[in-house]
């Protein structure tokens, strides 16, 4: 098996000079695909993908984009070489309108971004409505749009989300999950952590279920729901 | 008649004072509040900033006017500015640099910062009142008026005469020219917008790549013009006195926090909230009243509410009642 | 305090200059100096309780020093009959009035409904109670200046002795200190440090503005003294017998160092009671519910601990202190001048005292508020000396020489300035640090 387009392997360790979260865990995305991080509260999801993006110290093990080693570069230096990250919450400018949150997100590119935002617009058309709105004053799920918005305004090659459908009704959530299918399908590697592990794993190319910061299962998405275990423990049945 | 004679005496002692005093409010209100809404910390040296590029102006003044070199019939002072901003940038950067930024790394408490800002202060009004003393300081020349009182009686026949000071129509044009300059520059501009984007989201601004020192060292920047330039329009207005400068930091901090800390429109509106205020109550409406009321019923006393020694307490007033019912501001600041 | 080397020698030192003070201005330069020491002290712990103990920045010191100062005025001067019966009642009745129309205000504002009635009911209250109240008020306080202007001009004062002053300045301060903590405490901490910083600029307003109460910038001179009179001592055949079995061969010298002495023994024992106190305070479990709150407050919070309610008592409190120490500070000058009170003077450099000394630790308190007042005191000199130093290559009378010397004094600013900038970020503990 050839090596993943990102891969966070064996990695181990916590925040500043606290104790280890991570236990040697691996995760891995392939070039257009979905990896779905999903585990019990607690288990490190959030944890395991901000070490991919080079938020918490590791001790132990590497992440890698493309072959090339970037465990030592800092969240910045990760996003110019073409990792978006979407946070799980404050991940909009409040007070700047639509268009501008995308332009702060394409605040790297020295090239004319006008292009990439009209895709965006053309991903979300409801921004593209509002583009002179104030972001802050958009409903739940349109906040989520915007902040992914901003994060593909660098033209990624990996997308990660931390719960973009934390607080969002269902009907929103089904919406949001067929963006992010969108977003996979134009060639970008999606890593996603969420909490509503039955809807994301449907949509997943391949699933991690973490728990205490190792990982328990690694599967396909479709496997893991079939998977007993998997369904008894995590997925209420 | 009496009507239009009651509204020219208002003019005169009322709006005319008002809007220049709320333009140099302004200016200064919004040096505050960009220090607050990117360094997030409330500038209590900012009054002697004001000081302090006054006088770098008010020594180039004097140089160009030991030149021969005048501006006609615009002071001289107006030449020398840049130079006063250039001054003033040149002592903000190197307080940054020196003393701020030790505590930018060490994420240190806002609090930390404004007895920080204490220390500053007390430097530069040693500076200020070392280099050029701490009397008061004419420096305004070129023509005094722009519209002279008895110049409008006789234009009008009015009975009333309305005074238009030159200091007063170069603070108003100012003010206007340098805010709109002010919002374009945050507004369209990609560098005042990652300013914007810092002030709001200071994680998700890094994540994007806005480069925290850039954005602050362009703030100090801003700051410096500005506070410079309220300092010099409110010199040439009411004269140079280093204390008075310090003073200003009451009603500067007033109309900051009333318009909500951190916002620039709110600094703009809460500047003229207070001057309106102070000049309105502190104004004697005898004569405007005279004007107004039937005869036998012209007041007899002043009918000024307040004493002008108390403009103090106008300010202060406006500042509590926005505080119990509104502590964000007018329009909608950091709370945090 | 441990008393451990270091701090033994950091108040030795401050000794000894004090000493060195009393060689080279005399003796009574330097007992004067060592008794605003004493009053700065004080101020020192009042500040320190706030923000050592509670995190509180009060701007607004000089404020309630001049309340303190102002009841010295209000007890201790004998009263003026004639104003008092040309007006006195009157504006007694117009201050009741305004106090009344205030109340209703505030009432109306909570028992009624929000919207426009409640705002029109308040604005009618404010506006027909400021009309009343100046209909009552003007006439009287006009009728109160005219009584012989040149000499008295105002109310005068209640004739007590002066001691009784010093608590009731307290009081008076406390007073202020709560009607600005109940509307700014609870808020962002800077909201408290801009509305002390009002306060304090609108009490010296008042000072300076309303004759009948305090005779504006006309001074109030000749404050009653607690302590014996030089001419009396002069006057007086033990006092010479006895200053002369002590060496003491001149009078007046004998005197007037005795009079300062005097105050010396009188401040000591307020500075060591209120050292007590505020040491007890320190280590008591309402000490150490108080650091608590100020190390995490939504912690505090979440325990069940009123924080606002907290902050409002240790706000009181230290202004209070901080009205005594103005008490005592008119009462050794024997004068009230509105005009002499500088926020730069009489609030920050109290907030460098404070910082320097050792901010949470009462020891440093005193510490610092001894050592930056002979900084300041000796800063002009110091700020001559450099100067003439730097300026030593300089020929006479050349015009920077002369501009350099002439402005020296102003040096001593930007020395404080700088002593603060370096302990804070040398040493951000201070001297003597918090334990």
């Amino acid at each position: 098996m050839s090596e993943p387009f990102l891969i966070g392997d064996g990695m181990t360790g916590g925040y500043g000079k606290g104790p280890d979260i991570l236990h040697d865990c691996t995760i891995a995305v392939d070039k257009g695909e979905i990896a779905v991080i999903v585990g019990p509260n607690g288990a490190g999801k959030s944890t395991g993908m901000k070490a991919v993006f080079g938020m918490l110290n590791l001790n132990k093990g590497s992440v890698r984009l493309d072959g090339e080693d970037i465990t030592k570069l800092s969240p910045q230096d990760r996003v110019a070489k073409g990792m978006g990250f979407v946070p799980q919450t404050h991940n909009i400018f409040t007070s700047m309108t639509v268009e501008e949150n995308l332009e702060m997100g394409a605040f790297i590119r020295t090239d004319d971004f006008y292009e990439t935002i009209e895709q965006v617009y053309e991903l979300f058309p409801i921004l593209g409505d509002k583009r002179n709105q104030p972001a802050g004053e958009l409903s739940g799920g349109q906040r989520q749009q915007v902040a992914v918005g901003r994060a593909l305004m660098t033209k990624p090659t990996v997308l990660m989300l931390d719960e973009p459908t934390a607080g969002v009704s269902p009907i929103v959530m089904d919406e949001l999950f067929d963006r992010i299918i969108e977003v996979a399908r134009t060639g970008i590697s999606i890593l996603m952590v969420e909490q509503n592990a039955r809807q994301a794993l449907e949509i997943a190319d391949k699933g991690y279920v973490l728990v205490q910061g190792a990982n328990r299962f690694t599967d396909t998405g479709q496997a893991l729901l079939a998977d007993p275990e998997v369904r008894k423990s995590f997925l209420g049945g | 008649m009496d009507i239009l004679n009651a509204f020219i005496a208002l003019a005169n002692f009322v709006l005319i004072p008002a809007i220049s005093y709320g333009s140099q409010l302004a200016l200064g209100a919004l040096g505050v509040t960009l220090i607050y809404g990117i360094l997030r910390f409330s500038n209590f040296a900012h009054g002697d900033t004001m000081a302090f590029g006054a006088m770098c102006t008010i020594l180039v003044t004097w140089l160009f006017q030991s030149w021969g070199i005048s501006f006609g019939p615009l002071p001289t002072a107006l030449l020398a500015l840049p130079f006063g901003i250039l001054g003033a940038i040149a002592m903000l950067l190197a307080t940054d640099r020196v003393i701020y930024k030790f505590y930018r790394e060490q994420k240190a408490k806002p609090v930390i910062f404004l007895i920080v800002s204490l220390g500053v202060m007390f430097v530069m009004n040693g500076v200020v009142r070392f280099i050029i003393g701490p009397d008061d300081q004419r420096f305004s020349d070129g023509a005094r008026f722009i519209m002279k009182a008895r110049d409008f009686k006789q234009m009008t026949g009015l009975s009333e005469g309305l005074a238009f000071k030159t200091s007063q129509g170069i603070t108003i044009v100012t003010a206007v020219v340098v805010v709109a300059l002010l919002f374009w520059f945050l507004n369209k501009t990609r560098t005042g917008k990652s300013m914007r984007a810092y002030s709001d989201n200071e994680d998700l601004a890094l994540l994007s790549g806005i480069n925290p020192e850039r954005v602050v060292t362009i703030t100090w920047i801003i700051v410096a013009a500005l506070a410079t330039i309220a300092g010099v329009l409110y010199g040439l207005d009411k004269g140079f006195k280093p204390f008075t400068y310090f003073q200003l930091l009451l009603p500067i901090f007033a109309s900051a926090i009333v318009g909500g800390l951190g916002n620039p429109l709110g600094a703009i509106a809460g500047g003229f909230v207070i001057a309106f205020s102070e000049v309105t109550i502190t104004y004697a409406f005898k004569k405007v009243l005279g004007y107004l009321m039937p005869e036998g019923l012209e007041p007899s006393s002043l009918v000024q509410l307040l004493s002008t020694d108390y403009k103090f307490a106008v300010s202060f007033t406006i500042l509590i009642i926005v505080l119990l019912f509104r502590p964000t501001g007018l329009f909608k600041g950091k709370s945090l | 305090m441990t008393l451990n080397a270091k701090n033994i020698a950091l108040f030795a030192i401050i000794g000894v200059i004090f000493i060195l003070t009393g060689f080279a201005k005399g003796p009574n330069a330097a007992l004067y100096l060592l008794n605003l020491g004493l009053i700065s002290a004080i101020l020192a712990l009042g500040v320190n309780l706030q923000w050592g103990l509670a995190g509180l920045l009060n701007v607004g010191v000089m404020g309630f020093v001049a309340l303190g100062a102002l009841a010295t005025v209000l007890i201790s001067m004998p009263p003026t009959v004639e104003a008092m019966a040309a007006g006195g009642l009157r504006v007694v009745v117009a201050l009741i009035t305004g106090a009344l129309v205030i109340i209703a205000t505030v009432m109306t504002s909570k028992r009624m409904k929000p919207g426009k009635k409640r705002t029109f009911t308040i604005l009618g209250l404010l506006i027909g109670g400021f009309f009343l109240y100046r209909f009552l008020f003007d006439p009287a306080v006009a009728a109160i200046e005219a009584v012989n202007p040149a000499g008295t001009g105002y109310l005068g004062g209640l004739g007590l002795p002066v001691l009784v002053a010093w608590p009731v300045g307290g009081l008076l301060a406390a007073g202020a200190a709560w009607v600005i903590g109940k509307t700014a405490l609870g808020l962002r901490s800077d909201y408290l440090a801009v509305a002390t910083l009002g306060i304090a600029e609108i009490i010296i307003a008042v000072l300076k503005n309303e004759d009948w109460l305090s005779r504006g910038v006309k001074n109030v001179v000749g404050i009653p003294r607690p302590v014996p009179y030089e001419v009396d001592l002069q006057a007086s055949d033990t006092f010479i017998a006895n200053a002369a079995s002590l060496g003491f061969d001149n009078p007046v010298v004998a005197s007037t160092i005795f009079v300062k002495l005097c105050y010396t023994g009188l401040f000591l024992t307020v500075l060591v009671i209120l050292m007590w106190l505020s040491q007890k305070a320190l280590n008591s479990p309402w000490g150490r519910m108080m650091r608590a709150i100020r190390d995490n407050e939504v912690a505090a919070e979440a325990m069940g601990k009123d924080v606002t309610k907290r902050h409002l008592q240790i706000f009181v409190l230290g202004s209070a202190i901080c009205g005594v120490a103005g008490a005592m500070w008119a009462t050794m000058d024997s004068t009230l001048i509105p005009t002499s009170y500088n926020p730069l003077r009489f609030t920050f450099l109290i907030w460098v005292m404070v910082i320097i000394g050792g901010s949470g630790n009462n020891w440093g308190a005193i510490l610092g508020g001894f050592s930056i007042l002979l900084l300041w005191d000796w800063g002009e000199q110091l700020g001559l000396w450099m100067m003439q130093a730097l300026t030593f290559p300089l020929a006479e009378g050349v015009w920077l020489k002369d501009h350099l010397i002439h402005n020296a004094p102003h040096m001593r600013l930007l020395m404080i300035g700088v002593v603060l900038l370096l302990i804070l970020r040398f040493s951000p503990r201070g001297l003597i640090p918090e334990e």
